[in-house]
């Protein structure tokens, strides 16, 4: 980094990206008294003027000790965010209405731990975390998704009391994060089924009605179809196998956005699509997905799920 | 946010709190009483048994109901709610019952806030150094507790000692510098509550048989002095305290009237000396005979005696001299003559036979005085443990038990004295005291305590004649000790006669000296005459302030660099690899965070082929000197990274 570019960096807190490590730096963090501290406070201010009254030698000493130990605290309070590395993470995607985990690691660097790190994006989701010296921590912090679309990580308050608790530190992280949320999915029949094959004709496409043999895993599939037992034999030297299904009629449906309800909202449109796409998932259908301007061919399995909830999540009328 | 200072408190946490309250509420069993202590004791263990059961605290009602038991107890037990006394009893039952309530991380700290306050309030009983010491564990213990409070499970136990160790010990430049610099005001600041200082034992005002032997067997420290010169010779070392002309046929009270005025003439040049005095609660300073060029804000009486305007209630400290041979009234007002020859009447007949009998045979008052002087010095004997004496005190001492302290003789004395028309009076003091060889501190204790008469002569004035010397001289030369004959009951602390023994209680007690006259005693006195030998002459508090404050703010900057910058520690291995990388990155080879060694070598030998050879030698090198077993491999890795081009 030249000279100029580590100024920006220093004097502007200018961040190249947002995704990059951030080390917590003296003029990201605040400190104040808590509310414990101006009781400690308080008590002091009592004390001293008692050992003023009773000319009490060595309550002065204890009283300007206790005074020290307020300073020092504060210091360490201080140091318990100074110098801590923020990494962000992934998140996975979530339906709306249910709590979206941002993934951050705290890294320490420092020889001693850094205890009691409360991290807080949301009012009322306090994740309190630990770091070990030289090692890193993993959190997800909790936000509640409500709307669809890419959710972005609030700005995250970082505080922590430790060691005294007379003194809060605190510092405002925003780590370019984002989260994708889907449509609030609703339970409804399935549509009509466009066409009907035999599975003759399309086998292994997540038919589970007959067992048919097995194949090598792809990472498309499902943990739920590993047929652990018949992998454990040659422990680690070939891939996973996946059970294979075949027979039974292979259903192929086309969930249209043409067959909701026009009169209904768009977000209760996409609602009712996302629904449609994990009944017909659940059931082992092969489903499309038609939506005004786009077309996803009829297919099935986790990551066809995905491509059609993320599609359905950033529609735009 | 939410508030965390309402989170429900770590059940984990809980003993830390048990422990805070035990140890600062436990040396206040000494001084409470008993049943407040089995109370308090009470109150923690069924907190925590409850704890231990983990079963739920008791309700508010039954909380309520047992604070007020305790206030109506201790009520009942101080006649008030206010004062020091029970202040502190108060806070000590709250203690003891907020552990009942501790729910939340609130509450704990409000007791960890109790806790030190109740801190403070043992330095009422004591701030001896083990006092001190003391309180320094248990100021570790509850500063423990806050920090356990808040690190959470993850601080565990050795890890919140040592944490509590470090920030204490980091304060605690703070505190020397607060200490020496904080503007020192002279207590009080308001009016002490009746109690402030209870309890202090020392010479009280009247004097009755018996009432100097008992002081005579409590060891401890009346006042330390040292003197400017040499120490005089013990048998002139006579400290005045009350002097005593009342008789009412068993106690001796001083005149309780106005004092005529004193005429004080010095035959022997006056000599200084600095005396600390204990607290005693009495206004008398316990000069050394006779008191001269007094400080403005000492006073002295019509009788000799020095003393201060308020009572002595805490230990203090006072710059005087003395002249050691001096004429003091000898113009004497005839109404203190007077009333220095009045007796009770019909009392003691069978010393009044004998001093009519003295006075019809002697010539002279000083032959009087050695005929009475000769009488003790014959037949009688000097004990800690006379015979108990009936209405005719007197009488009954000189002509039937004949065996008694120093109380005993100075009164017969001046009764026959009186008797004699000599106007005689008792003078209430100590006699002598010890030198202690390691600060030069002459020691005079409880047991030092003294009586001895004084006799008015016709041109001489008052003079000091003391019986015990001629029962005991060596009671005067060289102290009680030898005066006694075993087996009396003096405290252990005097009776020792090891040598070792003697040397090491000397030590403690100049140790103690020290730490009472230079750290206890640090006054706003001090701390001007400290402050200008610092160089900061004519100090008022404004100065004061800003010479704090710059101090303060430079301790802060010095603890605080060295918090916050302390480079993360590697091992030596690790040092060098990043060395190297520091090499290779100069070379346009920068190493991504996700690479190791390894990783970084095969990009290496791709990209910068001619780098390759010198870098694998200097990865190998690594890994073994990291990984391995070997710890001359650090060497390897040194001359690797040496070749590097």
């Amino acid at each position: 980094m030249g000279i100029v570019a580590t100024l920006q960096q220093k004097l502007f807190r200018w961040q190249s990206d947002g995704t990059a490590p951030l080390r917590l730096g003296q003029r990201r963090i605040f400190i104040i008294p808590t509310r414990g501290g101006l009781l400690f406070a308080l008590a002091l201010v009592v004390m001293l003027l008692g050992a003023i009254n009773y000319t009490l030698a060595l309550g002065h000493a204890l009283v300007f000790l206790l005074a020290g130990l307020g300073i020092i605290g504060m210091v360490h309070t201080f140091r318990n965010l100074y110098g801590l590395i923020i990494t962000p993470g992934r998140s996975e995607p979530v339906f709306t209405g249910e709590m979206a985990h941002f993934q951050l690691t705290l890294g320490n660097d420092r020889p001693s731990a850094r205890l009691a790190l409360e991290l807080e994006a949301e009012n009322g989701q306090t994740v309190i975390v630990a770091v070990n010296p030289q090692e890193n921590a993993k959190i997800s912090l909790p936000v509640s998704a409500r709307k669809r679309g890419w959710l972005a990580l609030p700005r995250v308050r970082l505080a922590t009391r430790y060691p005294l608790g007379l003194f809060v530190a605190w510092s405002y992280l925003q780590p370019a994060m984002r989260c994708l949320v889907y449509p609030q999915p609703i339970n409804s029949p399935l549509p009509a089924p466009s066409s009907t094959t035999t599975s003759g004709e399309r086998s292994g496409d997540g038919g589970q009605e007959d067992f048919a043999g097995f194949r090598e895993r792809q990472p498309a599939d499902s943990p739920r179809h590993v047929a652990w037992k018949a992998s454990a034999r040659d422990a680690g030297e070939r891939p996973l196998l996946v059970k294979q299904f075949a027979g039974g009629a292979q259903v192929e449906m086309q969930l249209d956005w043409a067959l909701t309800d026009p009169a209904q909202a768009l977000e209760s449109r996409l609602s009712l699509l996302a629904g449609w796409v994990l009944a017909a998932e659940a059931a082992g259908c092969s489903y499309g997905l038609r939506l005004p301007g786009q077309e996803i061919l009829p297919n099935a399995g986790d990551a066809h799920q995905r491509r059609c909830l993320e599609a359905l999540a950033l529609f735009q009328a | 946010m939410s508030t965390p200072a309402c989170l429900a408190l770590d059940h984990t946490a809980v003993p830390w709190l048990f422990a805070a309250a035990a140890v600062t509420i436990a040396p206040h069993f000494l001084h409470q009483p008993i049943w407040l202590s089995a109370f308090a004791g009470l109150m923690l263990f069924w907190g925590g048994w409850l704890w231990w059961q983990n079963q739920r605290l008791p309700g508010r009602w039954l909380l309520a109901l047992l604070v007020v038991a305790g206030c109506a107890g201790i009520f009942l037990e101080f006649r008030t709610l206010f004062g020091r006394e029970a202040g502190v009893a108060m806070l000590v039952m709250f203690m003891a019952m907020k552990l009942l309530e501790v729910k939340s991380q609130r509450d704990a700290m409000v007791v960890v806030t109790l806790g030190y306050f109740l801190l403070l309030t043992h330095f009422f009983n004591s701030q001896s150094i083990p006092t001190g010491l003391w309180l320094l564990a248990a100021l570790w213990i509850v500063t423990s507790t806050l920090v356990r409070l808040h690190g959470g499970p993850a601080s565990t136990l050795r890890a919140t000692l040592r944490y509590a160790a470090v920030l204490s010990a980091q304060a605690i430049p703070f505190m020397l510098v607060l200490y020496v610099l904080f503007p020192r005001i002279n207590g009080p600041l308001w009016g002490l509550p009746q109690d402030a200082h209870s309890g202090k034992t020392g010479l009280s005002e009247t004097m009755s048989p018996g009432s100097i032997s008992s002081l005579a067997q409590n060891g401890d420290i009346a006042f330390r002095v040292r003197f400017e010169g040499e120490i005089p010779a013990k048998g002139k070392l006579y400290w005045r305290g009350p002097v005593m002309e009342n008789f009412d046929g068993t106690s001796w009270r001083p005149f309780p009237g106005r004092q005529a005025a004193e005429h004080l003439e010095l035959i022997a040049p006056p000599i200084s000396y600095e005396t600390t005095l204990e607290a005693h609660n009495q206004r008398w300073l316990l000069a050394l005979d006779a008191p001269v060029n007094l400080p403005p804000e000492i006073a002295l009486n019509g009788e000799l005696t020095a003393a201060a305007r308020q009572p002595i209630s805490t230990r203090q400290r006072f710059r005087l001299s003395a002249s050691l041979d001096y004429r003091f009234n000898a113009a004497e007002d005839p109404a203190v003559l007077r009333r220095n020859l009045a007796l009770p009447a019909g009392r003691n007949p069978l010393a009044r036979q004998l001093a009519n009998s003295w006075r019809a045979s002697e010539p002279t008052p000083g032959a009087i005085i050695q005929k009475a002087l000769a009488l003790f010095a014959n037949e009688f004997f000097y004990t800690l443990r006379p015979p108990l004496l009936g209405g005719n005190s007197v009488d009954e001492f000189l002509f039937q038990t004949k065996r008694g302290f120093c109380e005993h003789y100075a009164a017969a004395f001046v009764v026959l004295m009186r008797n004699a028309g000599i106007p005689a009076r008792v003078v209430g003091g100590y006699q002598g005291g010890e030198r202690n060889p390691v600060d030069g501190y002459l020691v005079v204790r409880q047991s030092d305590a003294h009586a001895w008469a004084e006799v008015w002569l016709e041109g001489r004035g008052w003079v000091r004649v003391d019986p015990t010397a001629a029962v005991s001289p060596a009671r005067i030369e060289t102290g009680i000790l030898d005066a006694l004959s075993e087996g009396e009951p003096l405290p252990a602390l005097i009776q020792v006669r090891s040598e070792w023994l003697r040397t090491l209680r000397h030590r403690w007690e100049a140790v103690n000296n020290a730490w009472n006259q230079q750290i206890l005693g640090y006054d706003p006195q001090r701390q001007r005459e400290l402050l200008s030998r610092l160089g900061l002459p004519d100090t008022d508090w404004r100065s004061l302030a800003t010479v704090l404050g710059i101090a303060c703010s430079l301790l802060l900057a010095i603890v605080t660099a060295w918090t916050l910058y302390q480079k993360p520690r590697h091992d030596p291995a690790t040092r060098l690899w990043h060395k190297a990388l520091r090499q290779l990155a100069r070379r346009q080879e920068n190493c991504a965070p996700w690479e190791t060694p390894l990783a970084l070598a095969h990009r290496v030998q791709r990209e910068r082929p001619e780098l390759a050879a010198p870098f694998n030698r200097i990865v190998v090198a690594y890994l073994q000197a990291r990984y391995g077993k070997n710890n001359n491999d650090l060497k390897t890795l040194r001359a690797a990274i040496a070749q590097f081009p």
